[in-house]
């Protein structure tokens, strides 16, 4: 048995909130349409509330079938007036003027971004709204040099991209999606999540700024039902989902036969191996980011720890008491590590898994740290002595919790890492660099770090094996789906 | 789609006829005495073997003159699962052999068919085709085989990238087979359109099951005792034969085939493909109306359609 890590109990943290008075938010938000914000021709509205405060921050406008209808228009227009024809380069420095706002304006974004989806401002002052600019300047540069991605062929562009992207990562969701798409030449029509759509909506302030030719990008707010509205227009050439694999599946199958070029990104329940010759102590810090980050609500978390028979014991002391010192509570506090649950529906997901893990019989384990009273929150939760079977460890619960497994072999480490339908990511703890080729060859999944995860890079490729999608977002690889090649 | 246990229709024709009066090698040779021909019996392929189809059903062949050419075996979802299993079982040996010897074993293949042209030659004519444009797709398919057989340790240096990330990380991209792939062999092209869909996919280490060309599958059984003859790993390729659209449903919808290449040009079955390949988010790839005499239809990014692209980060430094 390890020792306990020791930690000054003397010391707390006082409170550090950011501060929200630089914060620009409208009472109520259009659909933004042809280079302008309109009312909704559903005349429908929806309240977007802070899930750590449950109080509400503003209306959101509820796109139906026709609002859907004038903004695939609009872009279909602008495609063919002026964004297919305007010289490539001149279509990129657009991109980097995004870019440049976007860096500008990036406190502002990263204290919406934790206001709205609950996570720490930390992660989004920190990861999202960085990420967010560099994915438009990275795709940016592309613009002009589409022929050196594809030797042998000339790349077009498709025309009209739908896009449906998810609440865990809503400002760099809108960023992979919209930046290769206009980077390649396409006009959008982008559909943020309902529970987190204003830092989609306070883009597309940017993008007006930025003065792109309205129609190039047009932003419809709404829930599944206008998703689905998108997803089925006819004007639309390419669909790029990102969520679950529930819904993912629902959308193949309502494109079949349309012709309609698609990408998903959905579900994970990525495998993090952790072998005996492993550097613990750091193995411990990446178990805890591969599960924590952003409350677990992250498609690629670690959630499954695989770990060596003979450390087990340690090492998972070693992670209850790091466990202890997680910071859990207000977003917005610079000291906060673990945030917000997104939502109450996704909150009782979460709970009914906690019920199952218990009644499936792994063993529970959480850190005894208070919560908030107002909000939805979750405690970060281990179940150890797991199964491969439990459903625990076979579904995505999209939260804080992970499982824990043990294993003899390398080869049993790959048997149980690809047992499950999924094949997003993974993770490898060893010292040993020819065990960390053999496993990382070995795993069937799109992303996988070797004594790192959750990294992100708009250089790299991230996509899914098997239920975890289809199609590469990021580098390279991401112009594709954006492009046909003859 | 119905799927029948009775033959259909037209194969309760009389059974009677001389086969393959075309190119047939059984005419007359002198004294007056007739030799009878040995013909050959077309089983499928599975898992590096040549058995009967597990349902005891066939299908009658004929060939562009109406006369009997064989019994072709009607295969139904079990020996479908059968060749996905065996498929399967052969998918993480052959991903794992070499570039090179992949790329070796199908320029072996190529050897092989060369060696078998008049077979396939005859084969092709007995379905309609001229001798010269039987000869013609022969050798077409032989090329194509050597085309692909020269990308098997190529495509990954061209492709493949390191990435420069803005982290003290070594990140790097390769490709990956995606796994058991399912071929629907196009009905328009006997042999090359056979070789054009199918190489592509085992050349980046995906194993296959083909379903034939229903109205053509001689050339597909014939092309797998090359394949056998080469070899090429039992399991890597197997080929099922059967009436049109008989086995595509039960192809579309397994869980275990991750990927389909679909030949032909029916809207129905396309949509019909498509949305059973949701099941588990197969990758659904069209390639009819190819012109597989044509070199556009062959290429690297042919290879890439079943591929996967991984992504591996490594911290540097600590």
């Amino acid at each position: 048995m390890a020792s306990k890590l020791t930690f000054d109990t003397d010391w707390t943290y006082a409170p550090a909130p950011e501060g929200t008075a630089n914060v620009k938010l409208e009472k109520r938000y259009g659909l933004f349409i042809n280079g302008r914000f309109t009312e909704p021709k559903s005349g429908k509205y929806f309240r977007t509330i802070s899930p750590s405060t449950e109080k509400k921050l503003a209306d959101v406008a509820d796109a139906g079938p026709d609002d859907v209808d004038r903004a695939v228009k609009a872009a279909r227009r602008a495609y063919d007036t002026v964004w297919s024809k305007m010289k490539p380069s001149e279509r990129g420095k657009y991109i980097f003027r995004i870019a440049r706002i976007v860096q500008e304006r990036s406190r502002e974004f990263a204290v919406i971004e934790s206001m709205d989806g609950g996570k720490p401002i930390r992660e989004s002052r920190d990861v999202d709204v960085p990420l967010a600019a560099a994915h438009f300047f990275y795709y940016a540069g592309w613009a002009d040099k589409l022929d050196y991605a594809f030797p042998g062929k000339s790349p077009r562009a498709l025309g009209v991209a739908g896009q449906v992207i998810p609440w865990n990562f809503p400002l760099l969701m809108a960023a992979w999606k919209i930046a290769p798409a206009l980077a390649t030449g396409n006009t959008v029509v982008l559909k943020p999540a309902e529970t987190t759509p204003l830092t989609a909506l306070k883009l597309a302030e940017v993008i007006a700024e930025a003065d792109l030719p309205p129609g190039v990008v047009n932003i419809v707010t709404g829930a599944g039902e206008t998703g689905a509205a998108l997803v089925n227009h006819p004007g639309i050439n390419k669909i790029a989902f990102t969520g679950s694999t529930a819904v993912g599946k629902k959308i193949q199958s309502d494109l079949a036969g349309t012709g309609k070029k698609f990408t998903l990104e959905l579900g994970g329940k990525a495998a993090n191996i952790v072998f005996e010759d492993a550097p613990i102590d750091q193995a411990v810090e990446g178990i805890i980011n591969a599960i924590f980050f952003n409350q677990g609500h992250v498609c690629c978390a670690g959630s499954r720890l695989l770990v060596q028979e003979s450390i087990a014991t340690s090492l998972v002391q070693k992670l209850k008491d790091r466990m202890e010192t997680l910071i859990v509570g207000d977003p917005l506090d610079k000291n906060t590590d673990v945030g917000a649950i997104n939502s109450r529906m996704q909150l009782k997901k979460i709970e009914y898994y906690l019920k199952l893990g218990r009644e499936e019989g792994a063993d529970m384990y959480q850190p005894a740290c208070t919560l908030p009273e107002k909000g939805f929150w979750c405690r970060p939760t281990l179940f150890d002595h797991a199964s491969q079977s439990h459903r625990i460890v076979q579904e995505e619960i999209f939260g804080p919790v992970l499982t824990i497994q043990t294993f003899r072999t390398a080869e049993e480490a790959i048997e149980k890492a690809n047992n499950t339908p999924f094949g997003l990511s993974g993770g490898v703890w060893t010292d040993k660099g020819a065990k960390i080729f053999e496993m990382t060859s070995r795993l069937r999944a799109g992303v996988i770090w070797a004594n790192t995860f959750n990294k992100f890079d708009p250089g790299s490729p991230f996509g899914g094996y098997k239920e975890s999608g289809l199609g590469r977002e990021g580098g390279m690889h991401g112009l594709l789906p954006y492009l046909s090649l003859n | 789609m119905a799927k029948s246990r009775q033959p259909r229709a037209k194969s309760s024709r009389m059974r009677t006829t001389r086969r393959r009066s075309v190119a047939s090698p059984s005419a007359d040779r002198g004294n007056g005495r007739r030799r009878l021909p040995v013909n050959k019996t077309y089983k499928i392929y599975i898992g590096g073997k040549f058995p009967r189809t597990e349902s005891g059903h066939y299908y009658e062949l004929k060939s562009s003159e109406g006369t009997t050419l064989a019994n072709v075996c009607r295969c139904t979802k079990k020996d479908l699962r059968d060749a996905v299993q065996a498929a399967r079982a052969a998918q993480p040996a052959w991903a794992a052999a070499t570039a090179f010897n992949r790329g070796q074993i199908l320029y072996r293949v190529a050897e092989m068919l060369e060696g078998r042209k008049p077979q396939f030659a005859d084969e092709l004519q007995w379905i309609g085709h001229t001798r010269q444009a039987s000869i013609n797709e022969v050798e077409l398919a032989i090329d194509r085989c050597v085309y692909y057989a020269g990308w098997a340790d190529k495509y990954q240096q061209v492709f493949s990238s390191v990435n420069p990330v803005a982290s003290a990380h070594f990140n790097f991209s390769i490709y990956e087979p995606t796994g058991v792939v399912g071929i629907v062999a196009p009905e328009d092209s006997a042999l090359l359109g056979l070789v054009s869909s199918l190489v592509p996919a085992i050349v980046g280490g995906n194993t296959a099951l083909v379903i034939a060309a229903a109205e053509r599958p001689l050339c597909a059984v014939t092309f797998a005792e090359v394949l056998h003859a080469s070899d090429v790993p039992g399991g890597v390729v197997n080929v099922l034969t059967a009436p049109a659209g008989e086995l595509l449903p039960h192809l579309a919808g397994h869980m275990d085939v991750n990927a389909v290449v679909y030949c032909g040009d029916a809207a129905s079955d396309i949509r019909d493909l498509q949305a059973c390949a949701a099941g588990n988010v197969k990758r659904a790839i069209l390639r009819g109306g190819s012109d597989w005499s044509s070199e556009t239809a062959q290429g690297p990014y042919e290879i890439l359609e079943t591929q996967e692209v991984k992504t591996t980060w490594h911290p540097i430094g600590t």
